[in-house]
């Protein structure tokens, strides 16, 4: 009977590494706590600044998605003021969606040769050499492209040659490193023994590649083009410094327009905080920030897509 | 006296015992000569000198590691990437081991199915039409009619007929093999070599796949790595057996069993090995 309370007494102490154990849960939960309060304050902040421009500067919703004049401080004719975002929401979305058109062939072409066709060269020279492009500064770019790309755009294709073809230009090397590295990724998940099958079957390696790897990889390479897509969307200096910064509609991809992110960049130093021109730059970022969530959730849709094949 | 007899039959037992075939009724399809194959600097295949007979089961016995699904995969230059391989490999008189070979046609007439069942993430249908459509066959009711003959060659055919659409990942893990085999003979190969096919599948579906090996000897030479004795004894007509990279032992499969020649071979087969 002793025995018995003796041993109930042993099991119920609380032993050397159950409190460590418990330690250890309370750190971790009080991190992903403070995470959480963040991301969740940093939306609430946002949302709260950008709609105030709907509700305390009374704008309509639809004029400021719709309207093309972007200039808060001046009224027009009927007295509203003009804060048409349509302008820089097309910029954004157009050298977003160029810049992964350009990208995708040029990074999906390299994965496959790191992966399929020389995985020795490929892991020796292409990987330090992507991993190195992801590490280099966007001021650099936006430095190269102020230096090299614009005076090329202007010398081909006359205008300033500042406009969505420079951003796409610079936008395109900035994301190549990232849809690369992520392509492969896709690539290496593909299972061995797809390939031996096709092989087998006496199809080539193109056809393997083509047929097989690329088809079984599709997922993961849309996975890879949409994260290229969502950083390019938020790109902000390297773009600012050859997109022109005009607030017009572009008329051409060479002439000088603007993105949510540039006009949020050049603008917001020079407002005054509660002001209308401060408050619609607010809408800006809450545009912007809709937006990426709506490419994470792009993103986790791919992602379930593929496990559930 | 018996035990005179058994001590004089270990003192005779040879070190090596390989036949050559001479069947006529099932000439030698394929045959290897000096071969040898090198993972990097490590040898992984001493000797394996063999001959195949046309349409009957060989079956490649031996430990873990002893070579054999090497010396398989070189059969059809799977290896070809991840390995040297030097030697003859001939296949009706042409040496298929030369550089200048189109792996791909020749794989067309040595097929092949692994260890694990490898559907594509494709449907039934797709999975089978995939290598015929590589080599240009679009027809759609000529596809129909190859399809629907692998799949009764393979015996899949009453099980799937209705669910051809369906993707071949939802299959149990015996009709995924025996949509692999189906896979491997609608381009109607000359030579299947198998690996391990049963390995991953339960005494079921494993019986299964052993008579539609039986069923599929007419049309085609089957070459099969097994690690499950009982299996070779049941179905194949040579066997030979693998042991550190070499092939000790090479006869007929009722020979092997019966009376084997080495002393190795016999530990194997009776379970006394090591």
């Amino acid at each position: 009977m002793k025995t018995t309370q003796q041993l109930e007494k042993q099991l119920k102490r609380r032993s050397k590494a159950a409190k460590l154990e418990i330690f250890g849960r309370v750190i971790s939960l009080t991190a992903l706590l403070l995470i959480v309060a963040v991301v969740v304050a940093i939306i609430g902040f946002v949302a709260s600044k950008g709609i105030a421009t709907f509700t305390s500067n009374h704008v309509n919703l639809w004029d400021f998605l719709s309207g093309k004049k972007w200039n808060p401080g001046i009224t027009d004719a009927n007295g509203k003021p003009e804060v048409g975002a349509l302008p820089m929401i097309v910029g954004s979305f157009l050298i977003t969606i160029l810049s992964a058109i350009v990208a995708t062939p040029f990074a999906i072409g390299t994965a496959v040769f790191m992966n399929e066709i020389s995985p020795n060269r490929g892991a020796k020279i292409l990987q330090p050499v992507t991993e190195l492009l992801v590490g280099i500064p966007s001021v650099v770019y936006g430095f190269i492209g102020l230096s090299v790309v614009v005076p090329t755009t202007r010398a081909l294709f006359g205008g300033s040659g500042f406009g969505i073809l420079s951003g796409t230009c610079v936008l395109f090397v900035m994301i190549l490193p990232t849809v690369t590295s992520m392509s492969a990724d896709a690539l290496r998940a593909v299972p061995r023994y797809y390939r031996e099958a096709s092989l087998a079957l006496g199809a080539t390696q193109w056809q393997t590649i083509y047929k097989v790897v690329l088809r079984a990889a599709t997922p993961g390479l849309m996975t890879a083009v949409v994260f290229g897509m969502a950083r390019a969307f938020g790109e902000a200096l390297a773009v600012q410094m050859v997109i022109g910064n005009a607030a017009l509609m572009p008329n051409s991809l060479v002439s000088p327009s603007s993105t949510l992110t540039s006009v949020l960049t050049t603008g917001i130093g020079n407002t005054v905080m509660g002001s209308l021109q401060n408050n619609a730059l607010w809408s800006l970022a809450l545009v912007l920030l809709l937006m990426s969530l709506v490419f994470n959730l792009i993103i986790r849709l791919i992602g379930r897509k593929g496990r559930l094949q | 006296m018996f035990v005179n007899n058994d001590v004089k039959k270990t003192m005779d037992m040879e070190d090596r015992h390989v036949i050559k075939l001479s069947d006529p009724d099932h000439p030698v399809i394929l045959s290897t000569e000096d071969l040898h194959v090198y993972y990097g600097q490590k040898e992984a295949l001493f000797e394996g000198d063999l001959e195949f007979a046309s349409n009957q089961i060989t079956a490649l016995i031996g430990p873990s590691g002893s070579g054999k699904s090497t010396y398989l995969r070189s059969l059809n230059r799977m290896n070809d990437r991840i390995a040297t391989v030097t030697g003859k490999i001939m296949y009706r008189g042409v040496d298929i081991n030369q550089p200048d070979i189109d792996v791909y046609e020749m794989r067309r007439r040595v097929g092949m199915v692994f260890q694990r069942p490898n559907p594509f993430a494709k449907s039934i249908y797709d999975n089978i039409a995939f290598a015929l459509r590589l080599r240009g066959v679009t027809g759609k009711h000529e596809l129909d009619e190859i399809v629907e003959t692998s799949l009764k060659q393979a015996a899949l055919w009453d099980q799937v007929k209705d669910d051809l659409k369906k993707s071949a990942l939802a299959l149990s893990g015996g009709q995924a093999q025996r949509l692999c085999i189906a896979r491997a003979i609608a381009i109607k190969p000359d030579i299947l070599l198998l690996d391990e096919p049963a390995s991953a599948l339960d005494p079921v579906s494993t019986g299964q796949l052993e008579d539609t090996l039986l069923s599929l000897k007419e049309n085609y030479t089957i070459i099969i790595v097994t690690h499950n004795m009982q299996q070779a004894a049941r179905i194949s007509e040579y066997t030979a057996f693998f042991n550190q990279g070499r092939v000790l032992e090479y006869d007929t499969t009722s020979h092997i069993f019966t009376n084997p020649s080495v002393q190795v071979t016999s530990d194997y087969v009776s379970g006394n090995f090591g």
